[in-house]
């Protein structure tokens, strides 16, 4: 597994918050050991059964933690992350959309640069089955362990894919959801380096959209022999139409990149089967084991 | 028809500021621009310009020359009847609303420059050309030598040592280097101070007295930023259409597409492939409508409202995973929405995820089959379209 493990201690920003302490409870029945919360001006009250603090500092002080998840509203969610990768944290997962692009492009590089591993923003967070999960995946799917990474750039497609992995059989080891932002944390790329790495995973599931160069790096890395486990692919939106162009910038620095085609083009050079449907995943998967 | 715009990106939206609003902008950092008014109706059409001028319909889309969206009027009367012609038109469901007159100038060169966000290396990026106009991205594409790519670092900021590698570049030297410059210093702190994504100059125009004037400008703010630029008023200004006006009021995304099924789903990418599975079965999505993450009940009803009033779709597919979106409140919106305006048409319900059984009880009593999968959805649902042709 990767990211998260049995070691992982949250603490979860913006605690006292509807989403952060429905979640904090979602995660404390799934088994994340949540140590702590933080909200500023709200420190000494307890939600979820765990304290809450007014500084991410404290929270890690007094609890130990190692990881932030964060739920902060988009205007003050840069200012969260910034404070969690000031406290030395070594995962920041950022659940928060809506964040403007400018704010997330300074906090990912503060990230880099303090050593701090950022997932998101606008994602669905990290579940590694049955031993941790600091996100907002639904409980239920995820109880089989098993030698899948999952990658995803979509918060509900992510479920989907592992839910029908599950049913067939084939758990997981590490589901990643990168998140759907044009500036994220770790990305694609990125986290298909880790699961090469991670001894349990032997297989990748990387799940894409159109839009982006995510999918055509990550082809660009199975030809350069960085990733050498099998990888089955699979990229929402074959049907769509086509997007707003941002301006001609974005005609010349994506030269006829982010589409589909152009993608599943990209993948199949490198010898990765993308499937059409969700359940044609399993299948592809299915075949590459046998 | 009304498909336009179609974001792949789940909640990343932009706004494109029509022309006039992105040349006040960067006016006021001191770029130049030609002299000119902007008028709402004929009758303010100025005898003081100096004619010939050009007459620009501000739309916010691309194309705009191709389309016959700028003419040239010779005098008062041609302006006037131009601008008669363009107010109120409305083409790709945008009513025009403003037009911008603007005098002719004295064009030496045009150059192209852009600075945008690069994705892909978290990072700035300014692209250049000596040679602009409307041919830049076949320029782009025939001679890459002669584009600019330098990019810089949102710690290290614009930098001078790469605004004279730029300068060098273009081929722009003497007096006129100092020009430039102050040109890229501005389109940079417009990138800064108005959270741009995208602040594109084409043509920039060197004229024969040796000043550069943007001819035309295009500028794509962050829509998540726009709280903190209250002096762009996304009503007024009119840059966005009807539907996108809607649908932000309403809190979801919609695109309506040519078929007979409507699609309702949380999250893009969720969304994007229920309309990719009701092709691959034989189906034609009537739109694309994502509740986004965490709908409350009165989102999902508007979005089950609007695909139920629809007269072109003919039942409609509802795909729902909860991550952060639960699946009681979900069920509560369907109910409300159903309440009030009952069952037109079958709706096909798939819900996975978070308090997926407390939805399902509160749908049991409309004796609606919900799904466990979306490929069983999917081909009930072609069945009995199909089935009742």
């Amino acid at each position: 597994m990767i990211l998260v493990n049995s070691n992982t201690k949250v603490i979860v920003q913006g605690i006292t918050g509807s989403e952060g302490s429905r979640h904090a409870q979602y995660m404390l029945q799934y088994g994340t050991k949540v140590v702590g919360g933080v909200t500023p001006g709200k420190g000494g009250q307890t939600v979820a059964g765990v304290p809450v603090f007014d500084s991410v500092e404290e929270a890690v002080a007094k609890t130990g933690a190692n990881t932030s998840i964060i739920f902060v509203p988009a205007r003050f969610a840069a200012d969260a992350a910034f404070e969690a990768i000031d406290a030395g944290l070594g995962l920041v997962v950022v659940i928060t959309e809506h964040i403007p692009i400018h704010d997330a492009l300074r906090f990912v590089n503060y990230a880099k640069y303090k050593g701090t591993t950022i997932v998101g923003p606008n994602c669905p967070g990290v579940i590694s089955p049955t031993i941790s999960k600091v996100g907002i995946l639904p409980n239920s799917i995820y109880n089989r362990k098993g030698p899948i990474g999952i990658i995803s750039r979509s918060g509900t497609l992510t479920y989907e894919l592992s839910y029908l992995l599950s049913q067939a059989g084939l758990g997981q080891s590490t589901v990643v959801g990168v998140g759907g932002d044009p500036i994220t944390g770790i990305d694609t790329v990125e986290t298909a380096m880790m699961f090469e790495k991670d001894e349990e995973t032997k297989l990748i599931v990387a799940v894409g959209e159109i839009g982006g160069d995510a999918e055509e790096r990550l082809a660009k890395a199975i030809m350069e022999g960085k990733i050498t486990k099998p990888v089955v692919g699979f990229i929402a939106g074959r049907t769509a139409p086509p997007g707003k162009r941002m301006g001609h910038a974005g005609a010349i620095v994506s030269m006829g990149m982010g589409t589909y085609a152009g993608k599943v083009e990209a993948l199949k050079n490198a010898g990765v089967p993308v499937a059409k449907t969700p359940l044609e995943v399993v299948k592809l998967v299915k075949e590459r084991f046998h | 028809m009304a498909v336009k715009f179609f974001y792949s990106s789940n909640s990343h939206h932009c706004m494109r500021l029509l022309e006039y609003k992105g040349k006040d902008l960067l006016y006021k950092y001191g770029v130049e621009k030609p002299r000119g008014i902007v008028i709402s109706s004929p009758d303010q059409v100025d005898a003081g310009l100096k004619y010939p001028v050009f007459v620009k319909a501000q739309v916010p889309f691309a194309g705009r020359a191709k389309m016959g969206l700028v003419k040239k009027a010779n005098n008062v009367d041609e302006a006037k009847a131009i601008s008669k012609e363009y107010l109120g038109r409305v083409i790709q469901d945008f009513p025009i609303r403003k037009v911008l007159l603007e005098e002719g100038s004295p064009i030496k060169k045009e150059y192209y420059i852009s600075m945008t966000v690069d994705r892909t290396n978290e990072r700035y990026l300014i692209l250049a050309s000596p040679e602009g106009g409307i041919d830049i991205e076949e320029v782009a594409k025939e001679h890459p030598e002669k584009i600019f790519r330098g990019g810089f670092h949102p710690f290290a900021g614009l930098r001078d040592y790469l605004v004279n590698d730029l300068t060098k570049f273009m081929g722009i030297s003497g007096p006129q280097a100092k020009s430039f410059a102050a040109v890229v210093y501005a389109m940079y702190r417009v990138m800064m101070d108005y959270d741009a994504e995208l602040v594109e100059i084409n043509p920039l125009a060197l004229t024969e007295d040796g000043r550069f004037i943007a001819i035309d400008v295009k500028i794509m703010v962050d829509d998540n930023a726009l709280f903190r630029h209250n002096d762009i008023n996304v009503e007024e200004e009119g840059d966005l259409t009807r539907e996108e006006l809607e649908a932000r009021a309403a809190g979801f995304h919609y695109v309506e597409l040519p078929g007979d099924i409507g699609i309702i789903g949380n999250g893009a990418g969720l969304t994007m492939a229920t309309m990719d599975l009701v092709k691959e079965y034989g189906g034609e999505p009537a739109d694309f409508l994502d509740i986004g993450g965490g709908a409350s009940r009165d989102i999902v009803k508007s979005a089950l409202t609007l695909l139920l009033k629809d007269a072109r779709i003919k039942a409609i597919l509802m795909n729902i995973f909860g991550g952060i979106t639960r699946g009681d409140e979900v069920a509560y919106g369907v109910i409300e929405a159903i309440k009030e305006i009952g069952v037109s048409k079958p709706i096909f319900i798939r819900l996975k995820g978070t308090n997926e059984e407390e939805g399902r009880k509160i749908l049991a009593p409309l004796n609606i089959k919900i799904y466990d999968t979306a490929e069983d959805a999917v081909q009930d649902l072609i069945k009995t379209v199909r089935g009742g042709r």
